[in-house]
């Protein structure tokens, strides 16, 4: 199987260390965490998606909502709506980023510690809200791939 | 950056004229209470003076008031006093009370005792009904709260605990949040046990009270020295029991002055949040709340997502929400009201304080108007053909 998830991995895997201390006026999110949860990306739902999927967090009520299209087997597009914490939005933000462009196969491997890894490490508490966003995309990928053989 | 702290219930900041009131006990009138020399005269006599000031405070007998850590160890000593005093048996309180009562009575269930949790109803109340129905043979404390944390309810104490002394069942009221805010006077609320805290009238942390009725008796959860009648041991905290006693004196001097400025700023906040934010609710609305609490529901968006945003323009308030306190549901005060989860989670509490101003409103309801907006935005329950119910997925 070709790791086709190696070359971003590198481009996003900065090495550093998750930042839970204080840092100005935020208890325990770190600047970019904050920036995505501010200044969210690719929020909105797409029109005539080629995939779409609504996930929620049972553990603490969260839900997203993602819609994806894809040509030639590449996402070329992709839209969330979240409700939740902030780790919620941003996770769900780093994720739209990470998948786009990517092709559906190297979408479907992005794991929930790209995404912390990505936004520079989140709380220990909040590391379950990064899977919603992950589920979310592979749900969308899946739905993708129902209406193709439908 | 611009800071409006609007979270008093959670503390207040010290009062200076309090903290002048401290001082020398934490310099040179530094001795132990027990000492009988010149120094621990010194703090002995500040200890009675202060035992004096809160009882007459509260309307009670100074021999009555047993000074603890906080409302924390009040509530469990009151609780856990009387539960290890008689054994076994039967405890009722309700579903709304602050973690330190209902945690205190979820260890009791598990050492034995049973526990009623009587339901409130839509605008977070007790009825009194339900609790001289609850009451059993062996019914031996009755718990109920002066004022909720999160709401500011008042709760109907004075009629609860005369159901309890018509049963001859020891009431207990948590009144720390109550204190320093309405009238509270043990005589005339008929009370056994009253719990009250410092910090939250801008005394220090770290210091609160007890006052048990003579003739109730406890069994002491701290043993050690026959500090505190031998109800709590540890030598005295003098520069804080002066503090607390400071603070609750003057709490009840500027009763008055404190709610004429603070009432209209908390009622400014909510007509101007219904006004200018759709589906917005006001819980408690209907009930009588004290002065400076105001908990309100956001639908389709999250409360710690509010309070970040929030805390970004330099605004402090707070929740009861899972995610903000690590809790794995959302507020049970709220849910106990029946409020839909999805709305106690989007729900955040505002509690003023006497040195807020009308312009410090104006400038929260702005931010929250943007926040909401924008949360909102980025919702997937905001607009869409998904119900507001709590999902699972």
């Amino acid at each position: 199987m070709v790791m086709a998830g190696e070359s971003w991995k590198d481009l996003y895997k900065k090495p550093q260390e998750p930042n839970t201390r204080p840092r100005g006026p935020i208890l325990f999110y770190n600047d970019l965490v904050i920036e995505h949860f501010t200044n969210p990306r690719n929020v909105g739902e797409l029109e005539n998606p080629d995939g779409e999927a609504v996930v929620g967090d049972p553990s603490c009520g969260d839900q997203m909502k993602v819609s994806i299209k894809v040509d030639s087997n590449r996402i070329v597009d992709i839209r969330f709506k979240s409700y939740g914490c902030p780790g919620a939005i941003a996770t769900s933000s780093m994720m739209t980023e990470l998948a786009k462009g990517k092709t559906t196969d190297e979408a479907l491997m992005i794991t929930d510690d790209d995404v912390i890894i990505s936004l520079g490490g989140i709380p220990e508490r909040k590391k379950h809200c990064s899977l919603m966003g992950v589920i979310g995309l592979q749900e969308a990928i899946k739905d993708y791939h129902k209406r193709l053989s439908a | 950056m611009r800071r409006v702290y609007l979270d008093h219930n959670a503390t207040t900041p010290l009062d200076t004229r309090v903290l002048e009131a401290m001082k020398p006990y934490l310099t040179e009138a530094f001795g132990n209470a027990s000492s009988p020399h010149h120094y621990g005269r010194l703090a002995k006599q500040a200890l009675e003076e202060s035992r004096e000031t809160v009882a007459k405070a509260i309307g009670a007998k100074p021999e009555e008031i047993i000074f603890t850590s906080g409302g924390t160890e009040a509530d469990n000593l009151a609780l856990r006093g009387i539960a290890y005093r008689k054994g076994k048996g039967h405890i009722i309180t309700s579903s709304i009370e602050h973690h330190a009562v209902m945690r205190t009575c979820n260890v009791l269930e598990k050492d034995g005792f049973t526990v009623t949790y009587l339901p409130v109803d839509s605008q977070g109340r007790v009825d009194p009904d339900e609790v001289k129905k609850s009451i059993r043979k062996d019914t031996i404390i009755i718990s109920l709260m002066g004022a909720n944390n999160e709401t500011g309810v008042i709760e109907p104490v004075a009629e609860v605990a005369r159901i309890a002394r018509e049963y001859s069942i020891p009431f207990h009221c948590d009144a720390a949040q109550a204190v320093g805010k309405i009238v509270v006077d043990v005589r005339e609320l008929c009370t056994d046990l009253l719990s009250l805290s410092s910090h939250k009238i801008y005394g220090p942390k770290g210091i609160g009270a007890l006052f048990v009725e003579n003739g109730i008796e406890l069994s002491p959860i701290l043993t050690g020295g026959h500090h505190e009648r031998g109800l709590r041991a540890g030598t005295e905290n003098i520069a804080a029991i002066v503090g607390l006693s400071y603070a609750l004196k003057t709490a009840i001097e500027e009763m008055d002055s404190y709610r004429t400025k603070v009432s209209p700023l908390r009622d400014r906040l909510e007509s101007e949040l219904l006004d200018r934010i759709d589906q917005v609710e006001i819980h408690s609305a209907k009930a009588k709340r004290l002065p400076h609490t105001s908990c309100i529901g956001f639908a389709s968006v999250e409360a710690e997502s509010i309070l970040l945003h929030l805390d970004l323009e330099g605004i402090a308030a707070s929740s009861g929400s899972a995610c903000t306190t690590g809790e794995p549901e959302p507020s049970h005060v709220l849910l106990a009201m029946g409020v839909s989860p999805e709305l106690a989670q989007g729900s955040i509490r505002i509690s003023f304080g006497r040195e807020n101003t009308e312009e410090e409103v104006d400038y929260t309801v702005n931010v929250l108007e943007k926040t909401i907006r924008e949360l909102r935005r980025v919702s997937s329950r905001w607009n869409t053909s998904q119900s507001f119910e709590w999902t699972s997925e």
